[in-house]
């Protein structure tokens, strides 16, 4: 499996794979006691592997998070498509069909119980925990195998899907169980850490963060920062599941079996968790947070109580114990031992997710563009106007293609829109090309030379291409400002882009003292993900900047080459037209066209290098700033959140004076107060989270979207050098013949 | 310090004119030094000929040597009517130096990789002018050799054979003045000389050929060196731009990656390609023009010296009209008359022959350079060749 995961990527959409099912088929006859293990400790293994290839962190974070997942998966459902397997798989099924209601029933409760016991264990013993792996690990999977191993005989078994359902249906009261605390683990995760900030009880929460940021940081953190995740992955998700079915396993006969289903066990809590998770990421993080905004006081109350008491007694006897004894306590503490498995996992699935929204994004039928610059009015009031045209079969709109005629800040006016509504939420909104006084002066005073046609061709295609990112934004594309400004006949005038105007003064006033707060905003990064990051867009901001003026330089370089080759051509025919000798003068002459033509090619190539490739890179600085842009949300949103902890602490002292002071009535009102700030802390300690995994997962779009965006461009721009290229070769082909017939 | 070595000559040769090799005398440039301003040339002789001592021999040579023995050609009476090949013109390494100096300072706002690739596209220029320096003063003694009266010449045989320092004075400040007037004084001759009426049609042709070709190949020339020049400019962006390429992949750690390493790579064949056709151009095209001019030159000032015996004669023969109105002196006018005549006529024998060899040669000449440019740009040359190999890699790859 090890090396399976290694050679391909992530097999998800086709895990029938010839690879996974060789590789499972030779695991089942070694039939090797440690194998549960082995698969483990191989597929969290990969990183540290995969960290000398140079691929991509992101692919990486693929690979990492989706191996222990989705192979196992893959494995379990492929079974009995192999023959091998087929009468062992019956047997199971027999024999653990009836246990699986009810021990499914235990296992949602133990699930946690054992997992938040382990996750105290992980701070202690990294390693330790490993050994008695085996075991549970083989025990566990029984139990899951069971409902799995049933239905799978009964379909193909391909897809996630239909063995989620299948799973769901024999196994009502697990599924729902199960499902549940993961619907509100995905708000959880912030809720324990809220209850953090009064009770600051260091080892759970300290452990739950550098997980979860370790996990998604993954490829980029160096080999020691990988520790934690890896202990994460092998311990808390084989414990979880191994130690509590270990009792059921009793019932289970054969060796074998156990072994084969060990990856079944990691496969099916993945079903469900994918499943969950695809269900409610597509609305999003915050609409999640918001529908299952539970009050966070007890769950993590009773959290913190079983944590202590975990942490006092010993990790061993202390699972049996709350396997036990424990039920309620360990229940709630489930939920947030899942919870921490959901990071990872959800991490896992927001990967996944991405690559199914990619998918959908192609399929987004919509195309815009932004034709025909027309000049409106004139002297300085004239404006140019552009014709939007959109094609699409989107039901969401009225008809499939419409045109509309737009002015140039009516798209500057659609981006403030769209930024003031989505940017605080952490969304990268794409920005319209900037306003150019120059350019648009000469517009207005009506000069008709080629510097202006360039000008407006450079517009026209910045506009085209903007509007482009933002309907493939599948969030931006809902907003009803953008559709209406792609359908609506008549737009109200946007008043606040003009930039001389009152409104943009105050534009300009707030631009600048947003820069002062941010300057003066010292944030200590908890998350290594965002530092990295953040340094990332700087330095490549910087470089394309360099790139970009480069280009530039370039472009002006091959429109002087074009100039110059222009000038000797005619000074070439002149030479010719001098030349007594009539071959040579045709020669002469004939070279004089050659240069013409190439003239042309030059002038091209200038075009193609503005067009496809600076415009590109313009492109590029444009949405790195507004990456940047999403950054200082998140510092915003965390500057928000401490500030209201720094009240809130305020108003606590002044509790206690009060209290010291022995003034009820004012008392009375202090507590409102805190517990006002409370909730607003809580508030914005959830904005925070939100913007952050929003910050995180639109970078990452846009990384993909820049990496899709780049190759097209410069596949664009690589055949017009090519084409280019092959031209001036024909055009001196030409030209041989002629300079041989000189006599 | 730089010198060259014979195999890098050899691509280099028979660039701009095409010579008649005589094996009677074989004279090359094997190599050359630069001290600072000033370079040493080897000349390299093997020879039949008796009148020298010694059938092989290496004497070492300055550019103002190659100045003196041109200027001692234009001013030997006899040559008149020859086309004195053009002197080589003196080495300028004034501006492949500041590019250096500039590249200097600038060090700091560039990457490491990026200013080793600058330095070693200066020092391949630097070295081109180099060698072109060494060429051109090379093609000028193997064009005396090759002449069948130049070859004879007194001065081209010690210049040639004196295995000292000719330690030739160089010129002090009144005569470089001198040389100054005397080039005006000329210009307005010519410009009273093309006022005369022409006796011979051959001669009012070519007169007004060579004057109207001159303006035009200055002019080309001129013309197809802001070319090259263009092309070297864009050889240095891609330098660059192939440079922040690389260092933005680097600090990438997308999949762009790839993507940008790519495009890196490209921009520097890009570069070799781009570099490639500057020094083709520069070599076959500019070089050609360039020389040309210079010969076009020198058959201008053959017209001119010509031009000038004849108003010489004109001035004779009004001498002789006047000495025999007044019946006084008329034998020694006679005799200048006479002489006068004797003189033009020879020297315009001998112009029309060499004018019209000259003709032959200059078209020969660009037949060759026009076809082997044609062949580089056509025929793709290595890099260039490289370049479409890895065109169709780089989109299939970028598809993915």
């Amino acid at each position: 499996m090890a090396t399976s995961s290694e050679r391909s990527p992530p097999p998800f959409p086709d895990s029938e794979d010839q690879d996974a099912l060789d590789s499972e088929e030779v695991r089942g006859r070694e039939s090797d006691e440690d194998d549960g293990e082995e698969l483990f400790l191989s597929a969290t293994n990969t990183p540290m592997a995969k960290e000398e290839s140079p691929s991509a962190p992101a692919g990486l974070l693929v690979d990492l998070l989706s191996d222990p997942l989705i192979e196992p998966l893959s494995s379990s459902t492929n079974k009995p498509s192999s023959e091998l397997f087929e009468g062992l798989t019956n047997d199971t099924a027999v024999t653990a069909g009836k246990p699986s209601v009810e021990a499914s029933d235990e296992f949602v409760d133990i699930l946690g119980s054992e997992a938040a016991a382990q996750r105290e264990e992980v701070d202690v013993t990294v390693e330790a925990a490993a050994g008695d792996k085996g075991e549970t690990s083989r025990g566990a999977t029984d139990l899951l195998a069971d409902g799995e191993t049933r239905s799978a005989p009964e379909q193909e078994a391909t897809s996630a899907a239909p063995v989620m359902d299948l799973g769901g249906l024999q196994q009502p009261p697990a599924s729902a169980k199960v499902t549940d605390p993961l619907e509100d683990l995905l708000s959880d995760p912030p809720a324990t850490a809220a209850s953090d900030a009064h009770k600051p009880s260091g080892a759970v929460v300290d452990l739950f963060d550098d997980e979860g940021s370790d996990i998604f940081t993954g490829a980029p953190s160096s080999k020691p920062a990988k520790q934690p995740q890896k202990s994460l992955f092998g311990e808390a998700d084989e414990d979880l599941f191994g130690e509590p079915l270990g009792a059921v396993s009793k019932k289970a006969t054969s060796k074998e079996q156990k072994e084969k289903s060990a990856p079944a066990s990691a496969g099916e809590p993945a079903h469900i968790f994918t499943e969950e998770a695809v269900g409610t990421v597509p609305n999003t993080r915050p609409v999640s947070s918001k529908t299952n905004g539970i009050p966070p006081e007890e769950d993590s109350d009773i959290f913190a109580e079983a944590t202590v008491e975990l942490s006092l007694d010993s990790p061993r006897s202390e699972r049996r114990k709350e396997a036990t004894t424990k039920q309620p306590a360990s229940a709630s503490t489930s939920v947030s031992a899942a919870a921490s498995l959901t990071k990872p996992q959800s991490a896992a699935v927001e990967e996944l997710e991405e690559e199914e929204e990619e998918e959908l994004e192609d399929k987004f039928d919509i195309y815009v563009s932004v034709k025909d610059p027309e000049k409106i009015g004139d002297g300085m009031n004239a404006y140019m106007a552009y014709k939007v045209s959109t094609q699409t079969s989107l039901p969401m709109f009225r008809s499939k293609t419409f045109t509309v005629r737009r002015r140039f800040s009516d798209f500057l006016g659609l981006y403030e829109k769209l930024s003031e509504k989505h940017g605080p939420n952490g969304l990268i909104v794409p920005p319209p090309p900037e306003k150019n006084l120059l350019g648009m002066t000469k517009m207005k005073v009506g000069k008709e030379d080629s510097s202006s046609a360039d000008f407006l061709e450079r517009r026209r295609g910045a506009l085209e291409r903007y509007l482009q990112r933002v309907v493939t934004h599948p969030m931006l594309l809902q907003d009803p400002d953008v559709r209406e400004f792609l359908e609506k006949e008549e737009l109200p005038r946007a008043v606040s882009t003009q930039a001389l105007s009152g409104a943009g003064f105050l534009k300009m006033l707030t631009k600048a003292t947003d820069a002062v707060s941010k300057m003066t905003i010292k944030m200590n990064e908890s998350d290594v993900w965002f530092e990295e990051k953040l340094q990332e867009v700087e330095s490549a901001d910087q470089q394309f900047r360099k790139l970009h003026a480069l280009v530039e330089s370039l472009v002006v370089h091959r429109k002087e080459l074009s100039l110059n080759t222009a000038s000797f051509a005619k000074s070439a025919a002149m030479l010719g037209s001098a030349e007594d000798n009539t071959a040579l003068s045709r020669a002469l002459s004939q070279l004089a066209e050659v240069e013409d033509k190439m003239e042309q090619l030059h002038q091209d190539q200038a075009a193609n290098d503005t067009f496809s490739f600076a415009e590109m890179i313009a492109d590029f600085i444009r949405l790195l700033g507004a990456v940047r842009g999403t950054f200082d949300q998140r510092m915003k949103a965390w500057q928000r959140w401490q500030d209201a902890q720094a009240m809130l602490q305020k108003k606590r002292e002044l509790e206690a004076k009060l209290l010291w002071a022995n003034k009820p009535d004012k008392l009375q009102l202090a507590k409102e107060e805190i517990a006002e700030w409370e909730a607003k802390v809580t508030q914005y300690e959830r904005d925070f989270e939100r913007v952050s995994a929003t910050v995180r997962k639109e970078v990452v779009r846009f990384e993909k979207e820049k990496t899709k965006n780049f190759k097209r461009q410069i596949i664009v721009y690589l055949e017009s050098l090519l084409q280019s290229q092959q031209q001036l070769i024909k055009y001196w082909e030409a030209f041989l013949p002629e300079a041989k017939a000189i006599a | 310090m730089t010198s060259i070595d014979e195999s890098d000559k050899e691509k280099l040769r028979s660039v701009s004119v095409d010579l008649n090799n005589d094996t009677a005398l074989l004279i090359d440039i094997p190599d050359a030094l630069c001290e600072r301003d000033k370079v040493k040339f080897t000349v390299h002789t093997k020879t039949t000929l008796t009148s020298f001592q010694k059938p092989d021999f290496s004497v070492p040579r300055q550019h103002e040597d190659f100045i003196w023995l041109h200027d001692a050609l234009v001013e030997t009476e006899d040559y008149a009517g020859l086309i004195i090949p053009p002197a080589p013109p003196k080495p300028d390494f004034e501006s492949p130096r500041d590019k250096m100096h500039k590249l200097g300072e600038g060090e700091s706002t560039m990457t490491k990789e990026e200013y080793t690739k600058m330095k070693q596209e200066l020092e391949a220029e630097y070295l081109a002018v180099f060698k072109k320096t060494v060429q051109v003063h090379e093609v000028f003694l193997q064009r005396l050799s090759s002449h069948p009266v130049l070859s004879k010449d007194r001065n081209f045989q010690i210049f040639l054979e004196y295995d000292q320092d000719l330690s030739v004075r160089r010129k002090n400040a009144k005569e470089m003045f001198g040389g100054f007037f005397k080039n005006m004084v000329k210009s307005a001759d010519e410009v009273l000389i093309s006022g005369i009426k022409e006796v011979d049609d051959f001669f009012e042709q070519e007169k007004t050929f060579l004057l109207d070709y001159y303006s035009k190949i200055k002019d080309s020339t001129a013309k197809a060196e802001k070319m090259t020049r263009s092309h070297k400019n864009i050889a240095d962006d891609y330098i660059h731009i192939s440079a922040t390429l690389n260092s933005l992949c680097a600090e990438d750690s997308t999949p762009n990656k790839k993507n940008l390493e790519k495009l890196s790579d490209l921009f520097e064949r890009l570069r070799k390609v781009e570099g490639r056709v500057a020094s083709d151009q520069e070599l076959k095209l500019t070089e050609l023009l360039r020389y040309y001019m210079r010969d076009i030159q020198a058959a201008k000032d053959l017209l001119y010296r010509r031009a000038r015996a004849l108003v010489d004669y004109e001035n004779s023969n009004k001498a002789l009209d006047k000495a025999r109105l007044k019946s006084k002196d008329i034998p020694q006018a006679e005799e200048h008359q006479r002489q006068c005549l004797q003189k033009f006529d020879k020297l315009s024998e001998s112009a029309k022959k060499e004018l019209t060899s000259f003709k032959g040669r200059r078209v020969v000449a660009f037949r060759k350079n026009l076809i082997e440019m044609a062949e580089l740009e056509k025929n793709p040359p290595k890099v260039r060749g490289s370049l479409f190999f890895f065109f169709p890699s780089l989109l299939t790859t970028s598809c993915l």
